[in-house]
C-alpha cells in the first residue's frame, strides 16, 4: 500500500497512522508539521500527533466511512509544504556508559566501534525535536547518526530510569521519567522535561533542539 | 470521605481517560473497563465520566466515614456491607460501615476488576482534563500514584444528599456477550503489518487460544501462544498508538496495548483490538486463555454503537427507576 502518496492504515476504530513516503530526514517532518497543523481543524479528528515521519489522527468519532477522509489526507499531504519551525536550543550534559549505561555494550557489540567512537558520533549533532511521545515530555530526536544505529531490545527492559540516553534503531532519545523500554540506553543526563502544572506541560515541541555535552566516559 | 483500609492493593482512581495530551506524549490512562465504570456511574445519577476507584487485587477494603450511595460494577467480587451487596446494584453505605470486595466469582464469566462507583464520583483535581491516574507521569487520580492504606477520597455529594437507591442492571458481560469456543473473544482490526506475518502466523493468531501472562498489567497485556513469525525482520520509525494495538516484538509473542500503555511505539503492529471490545480484554484475568476474531471497519464501528445503544438503554432503565422511586 505504500506509494508516493504515503500509506494509511488503521489503528482500530480510535485513529489512523499516515506514513510519510521515503527517507526521514527534516524536510519531510516539516511537511508532517504543517499536515498536523492543517487536520487538527477537521471535525472528525480529536488530535493530530506526530511521529517519525509519520502522523496519527485520533478520532473524536469515528467516521462511518473511510474513503472520503483517506482522500483528503492524501490531498492534503501533497499541497503540505515544508514549516521551517525555530525553537530553542537545549544543551545536556551526559556521563555515557557504566551504571548509567548498561547497553553501551550491546551497541559495542552491535557497531563494532569503541565506547569513545560512539560517544563522539552520538554527541555531535545538533539534534531537532521532530515529535513528542512515548511518555509525558519525551522526545523524539532527528539527525543521529546512522553508522550507532542498533536494533531495538528482543525483550523490552521493565524498566529503565528518567534521563536514561538511549538508541532504538536509527532513533535517540532521552526518557523523561521512569518506565519499560525497547531502547539500548548509553547514558544518562537530569532534565525536568514535563510539569503538568505548567502550559504547555512539556519542556520542548517540535521545532526545538537537543546538544549531548560530554560529561564523563565510563569505559 | 472514604477511606482505604487495603495494603498496597494497585487500586487506582480513574475516569474514562485523558484525551488531548498525546501531542505532549501522554497518553489516555482511564478505566480498563470503561463500561462498567460508565454504568456504575449511570446508576448513581452520576455523569458517565465520573471517577471511581478500580481494583486490581483482593481481597479490597473501605470505610464510609459518612453515608454515602454507591455501586459495585466491574467483576463480581462478592461485596459485602455487613450483608452482602450485589454486583452492579446501587446500595446506601451508613457512615461507619466498611465495605469488603473479596475474590471475583466464576460463573457465566470471571472478571478481574471491580470498580467502587461513590454518588457524586471521587472527588480529585482534574489534570489535563482528565481525573485518571498518570502512573508513568506521577500526577492524576489521588497523588498520580496508587492508592495506600490510610488513603482518604472525597466524594461530590455534601453530608445528608440522598440518592435514590437499590436498583441494578445485568452486566455487559451477559447483554453483550462474545465467546469462541468457550473463551472470552474480542474482535481485532489488521493494522499496518499485519500482511507482513506469515500465513501460517497470521491463521494461528485467529485460530489459537493466547494465554494472559502473569507480565501484564494496565500499561500492556503480555500473550503467549505460537510465536508469531515476520516474513522480513522489521524495523519501524516510532509513530502513535492507542489502547487495543497488538505489538509483536522480535520475540514473536504479542503484547496488547492496554490504559496505561504509551502514545507512541515502533514495534510492528498485527492489528488492534477495536475499542468496543477493549472492555473484555481488561477483564480477562492473568492466566486466562482468550481468542481473537478477525473483523472490518463496519462491523468495528457499528460494535461501538451497539455498546453505546446499550449505554443509553441503561441510562432509560435507571431513570424510569429513579421516576418511579419517587413517586413521580
Amino acid at each position: 500500500m505504500s506509494s508516493d502518496l504515503g500509506s494509511i492504515s488503521l489503528l482500530g476504530t480510535s485513529a489512523l497512522l499516515f506514513e510519510a513516503p521515503g527517507e526521514m530526514a527534516l524536510p519531510s517532518q516539516q511537511r508532517i508539521w504543517a499536515l498536523a497543523l492543517e487536520v487538527a481543524h477537521w471535525p472528525e479528528v480529536r488530535e493530530a500527533v506526530p511521529g517519525m515521519n509519520n502522523l496519527m489522527l485520533s478520532f473524536a468519532r469515528a467516521p462511518l466511512a473511510l474513503g472520503e477522509i483517506k482522500a483528503r489526507l492524501h490531498a492534503a499531504w501533497q499541497a503540505a509544504e515544508p514549516l521551517p519551525l525555530q525553537g530553542r536550543v537545549v544543551e545536556l550534559p551526559v556521563v555515557y556508559g557504566g551504571a548509567s549505561g548498561p547497553h553501551m555494550g550491546d551497541v559495542v557489540a552491535h557497531t563494532g566501534m569503541s565506547i569513545d567512537e560512539i560517544v563522539e558520533r552520538h554527541s555531535a549533532p545538533l539534534y531537532p525535536v521532530y515529535a513528542l511521545g512515548s511518555h509525558p515530555g519525551y522526545c523524539y530526536l532527528g539527525g543521529m547518526d546512522p553508522l550507532i544505529a542498533t536494533p531495538r531490545r528482543k525483550v523490552p527492559v521493565v524498566s529503565i530510569p528518567g534521563g536514561a540516553v538511549s538508541i532504538g534503531g536509527a532513533q535517540t532519545g532521552v526518557s523523561a521519567s521512569e518506565g519499560p523500554s525497547g531502547w539500548n540506553t548509553i547514558g544518562s543526563t537530569s532534565m525536568r522535561f514535563f510539569d503538568p502544572a505548567q502550559d504547555p506541560p512539556a519542556l520542548l515541541r517540535p521545532g526545538d533542539s537537543i546538544r549531548f555535552r560530554v560529561e564523563k566516559v565510563i569505559r | 470521605m472514604i477511606e482505604i483500609l487495603s495494603a498496597s492493593a494497585l487500586a487506582t482512581v480513574q475516569d474514562l481517560g485523558r484525551v488531548g495530551a498525546l501531542r505532549w506524549g501522554v497518553g489516555t490512562s482511564g478505566a480498563m473497563d470503561p463500561l462498567a465504570l460508565a454504568a456504575g456511574n449511570i446508576l448513581l445519577g452520576n455523569d458517565e465520566g465520573a471517577a471511581a476507584v478500580e481494583v486490581p487485587v483482593f481481597p479490597f477494603r473501605v470505610r464510609f466515614a459518612q453515608d454515602c450511595a454507591f455501586a459495585v460494577t466491574g467483576a463480581d467480587v462478592a461485596a459485602k456491607l455487613d450483608e452482602p451487596v450485589l454486583p452492579w446494584w446501587s446500595t446506601q453505605a451508613r457512615a461507619g460501615q466498611v465495605l469488603n470486595l473479596g475474590l471475583p466469582q466464576g460463573g457465566a464469566w470471571r472478571g478481574s476488576r471491580a470498580y467502587l462507583c461513590l454518588a457524586g464520583g471521587v472527588e480529585v483535581q482534574a489534570v489535563l482534563g482528565s481525573r485518571s491516574t498518570q502512573l508513568r507521569g506521577a500526577f492524576g487520580g489521588h497523588e498520580g500514584r496508587a492508592l495506600r492504606q490510610g488513603d482518604t477520597l472525597r466524594f461530590g455529594v455534601s453530608d445528608g444528599e440522598q440518592r435514590s437507591t437499590d436498583f441494578g442492571l445485568v452486566p455487559p458481560a451477559l447483554a453483550l456477550p462474545l465467546q469462541v469456543d468457550g473463551l472470552p473473544a474480542m474482535r481485532v482490526l489488521p493494522a499496518a503489518e499485519y500482511t507482513l506475518y506469515s500465513e501460517a502466523s497470521r491463521a494461528a493468531f485467529w485460530s489459537e487460544p493466547w494465554k494472559i501472562t502473569a507480565q501484564s498489567d494496565r500499561y500492556g497485556y503480555r500473550l503467549v501462544g505460537t510465536p508469531l513469525e515476520a516474513v522480513s525482520a522489521l524495523e519501524m520509525r516510532s509513530h502513535g498508538i492507542v489502547p487495543g494495538v497488538i505489538q509483536v516484538p522480535p520475540g514473536g509473542q504479542p503484547i496488547v496495548q492496554m490504559r496505561d500503555a504509551q502514545p507512541s511505539g515502533g514495534y510492528p503492529k498485527l492489528g488492534t483490538v477495536i475499542e468496543a471490545d477493549l472492555w473484555r480484554l481488561g477483564q480477562a484475568p492473568i492466566g486466562s486463555r482468550v481468542r481473537f476474531i478477525e473483523t472490518n471497519w463496519d462491523e468495528a464501528v457499528a460494535a461501538l454503537a451497539q455498546t453505546r445503544r446499550w449505554l443509553d438503554e441503561v441510562r432509560r432503565l435507571v431513570e424510569l427507576q429513579r421516576g418511579y422511586r419517587s413517586g413521580r
